[in-house]
């Protein structure tokens, strides 16, 4: 039986989510198998034979893989699970967009987002923007889960290589065709996995406003994230967006700077382990979640605190 | 054309919701319910593409307490022409709301789908790829933006990395993303208007839908509390305490 955790992937580097994907499914299970479907990515079959705790990897290979569609993805997965208990996937737009599909061809519920396994058909997820946890039952033979990446730690590599085994790909269905992707491209490390992040929300004004979070973000080697309000205005891409409906980040530090803390931005980082709010409304929302509170005017602080992170840093 | 918008009443995002007690779940007596905000996005989307021409009829359908009445009439007055209630007395997990709107396409027969990404409340995003899958159609999910062609809809997502643009083959289904559009202030004499819209009810059963939670919640509680923080005066006194106390820098 065992556990199917499907890869997250880019067809050269595994996804870090697909790591701690891989730590839940070691915690539900002995047997863990490991998907990679793809186009070219062999390297990504290789790196998920050594990531411990994996003990079969299924690789599959496929013009169509190589960014696959819900349709596709799922018509493969679903001829696996039934050899399993349990089918895992990161708790991000990938798993997201394929995993209920799954669920639903195999008539089974899914639980979104796991946070933590409480036993083998009990899990905890999030509800209400994370005000409330649940946890809840499965009564279903096979649990379809999505994990929410930074509530479990990256499982380690560099354990011996397991097998790594062929897996027939299922022909393109035209349900659904990619046409195109845009990615952002950035220099900075990716914003769910760095350790520190700076966001800016509407309190920086303007995309020019953004620079002054920018500067901060180089000298900390952060990653920058923004509230909805940010986005919208069009200061910075949506792919910069914490919350609710953005990203879920837990860094070492989060730096929130002109954001005033709405429930739904708090669901996607209050797992910060140390939280810093600029604001220069004392009232605002985000001080109940902040361990240092700033009450400031942030395009008067924020240069400052170039300066005297570039003092202390140079110590 | 048809189009088909399930909408969802729920807590609304404004209140700040309270577990019970007894941890059997959150408080909802006396408290403001509205139509989840993504399905706003989906009924205004639909709004938009009928005034583009193509789509002669927008259908509202939600499923649950006759209070859903509420968050159809909220649909009809902001543009939908027909509304149908589905009731039942037991919440409903993704995959039976899921089960049930099969139904309804099988009576409705829309070319297209258009629903929220995730409702706000128990925030599953499942529904509208369980849906999908139900009936073999294409999805599109975490939409910023839909166009329609003559057997296709081309549907821009938002993917973590950026967009996405995919093309799918009518019929379909799409889930709104927030940045889909913004939907519109409704005016008071649609509100009126509203009220003289058909709005159907009917039970689960009486769909001939079979469905059983799947998923027991065995206890809702309160998220731990972060520890209160510090005020701290100025820059200096931040950098330090992150250098010297947190030791994060
Ligand atoms: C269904 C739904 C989902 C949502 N999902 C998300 C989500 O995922 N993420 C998200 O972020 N939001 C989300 N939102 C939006 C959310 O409700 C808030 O509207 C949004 O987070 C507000 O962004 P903000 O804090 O930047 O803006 P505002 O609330 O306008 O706050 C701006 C802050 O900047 C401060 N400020 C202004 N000027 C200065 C200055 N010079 N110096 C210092 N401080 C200054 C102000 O005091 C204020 O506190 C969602 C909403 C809905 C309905
Ligand atoms: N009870 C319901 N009635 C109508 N639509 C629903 C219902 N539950 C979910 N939906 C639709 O499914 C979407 C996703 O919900 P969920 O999968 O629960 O996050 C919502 O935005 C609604 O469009």
């Amino acid at each position: 039986m065992g556990v199917l955790v499907i890869a997250e992937h880019d067809n050269a580097t595994l996804a870090g989510a697909t790591l701690s994907a891989i730590t839940a499914a070691v915690r539900l299970d002995d047997a863990v198998q490991v998907l990679v479907a793809g186009h070219g990515c062999r390297a990504v079959a290789e790196a998920a034979a050594r990531v411990q705790g994996v003990s079969l990897v299924r690789h599959s290979e496929a013009a169509h893989y190589a960014r696959p569609t819900a349709e596709d993805l799922a018509a493969l997965v679903v001829d696996l699970a039934a050899d399993f208990t349990y089918v895992l996937a990161p708790a991000s737009t990938f798993g997201k967009n394929f995993l209920p599909r799954v669920a639903a061809i195999l008539d089974v519920a899914m639980i979104s987002d796991l946070i933590r396994i409480e036993g083998p058909d009990r899990f905890v997820r999030p509800i209400y923007a994370g005000n409330a946890v649940a946890t809840v039952q499965s009564t279903d033979p096979i649990k379809v889960v999505s994990v929410r990446a930074t509530a479990f730690d990256a499982a380690p590599s560099g354990a011996t290589a397991v097998p790594i085994e062929a897996l027939e790909a299922k022909p393109h269905s035209d349900l659904a065709e990619v046409l195109a992707e845009q990615l952002t491209q950035s220099e900075r490390p990716e914003l769910t996995a760095a350790e520190i992040v700076v966001a800016g929300g509407r309190g920086m004004g303007s995309a020019e406003g953004f620079r002054l979070l920018e500067e901060i973000a180089d000298r900390l080697g952060a990653a920058i994230g923004a509230s909805r309000a940010a986005v919208d205005a069009g200061y910075v891409p949506n792919d910069y967006q914490v919350g609710q409906t953005g990203k879920i980040v837990a860094p070492k530090l989060y730096i929130a700077v002109g954001i005033s803390g709405a429930i739904q931005h708090l669901a996607g980082m209050k797992d910060a382990k140390v939280v810093v709010a600029i604001n220069k409304d004392e009232a605002a929302p985000i001080f109940q979640v902040a361990d240092y509170a700033l009450v400031a005017d942030l395009f008067q602080a924020l240069p400052e605190l170039g300066a005297e992170l570039k003092r202390v840093l140079a110590k | 054309m048809k189009i088909l918008v399930p909408v969802k009443r729920v807590i609304d995002y404004n209140v700040r919701v309270r577990v019970k007690a007894d941890g059997s779940g959150v408080e909802t007596a006396n408290v403001k319910m509205s139509m989840n905000p993504f399905d706003e996005l989906a009924v205004e989307e639909a709004i938009r593409l009928k005034e583009a021409g193509r789509v002669e009829a927008i259908v509202a359908v939600s499923i649950g307490a006759p209070a859903c009445r509420e968050t159809l009439r909220t649909a009809l007055a902001m543009g939908a022409d027909r509304a149908l209630l589905v009731t039942t007395e037991s919440e409903l997990q993704p995959l039976d709301v899921a089960k049930v709107l099969k139904a309804v396409v099988g009576q409705e027969a829309p070319e297209l789908v258009i629903m929220g990404k995730q409702a706000i409340d128990d925030d599953c995003n499942q529904t509208g790829q369980m849906l999908a899958a139900l009936l073999g159609w294409g999805q599109g999910t975490f939409a910023c933006g839909v166009a329609l062609a003559e057997d296709s809809v081309t549907v821009t997502r938002e993917i973590d990395g950026g967009n996405q643009t995919v093309r799918l083959k009518l019929p379909a289904v799409v889930t709104a993303d927030l940045r889909l559009n913004e939907p519109r202030y409704i005016k008071l004499p649609n509100i009126m208007k509203a009220k003289q819209k058909p709005l159907q009810s009917m039970t689960v059963q009486e769909l001939g839908v079979e469905v059983a939670a799947r998923l027991k919640t065995l206890q809702v509680s309160e998220p731990p509390p972060r520890r209160s923080g510090v005020k701290v005066s100025s820059v200096a006194e931040l950098v330090d305490k992150l250098h010297n106390e947190a030791k994060v820098l």
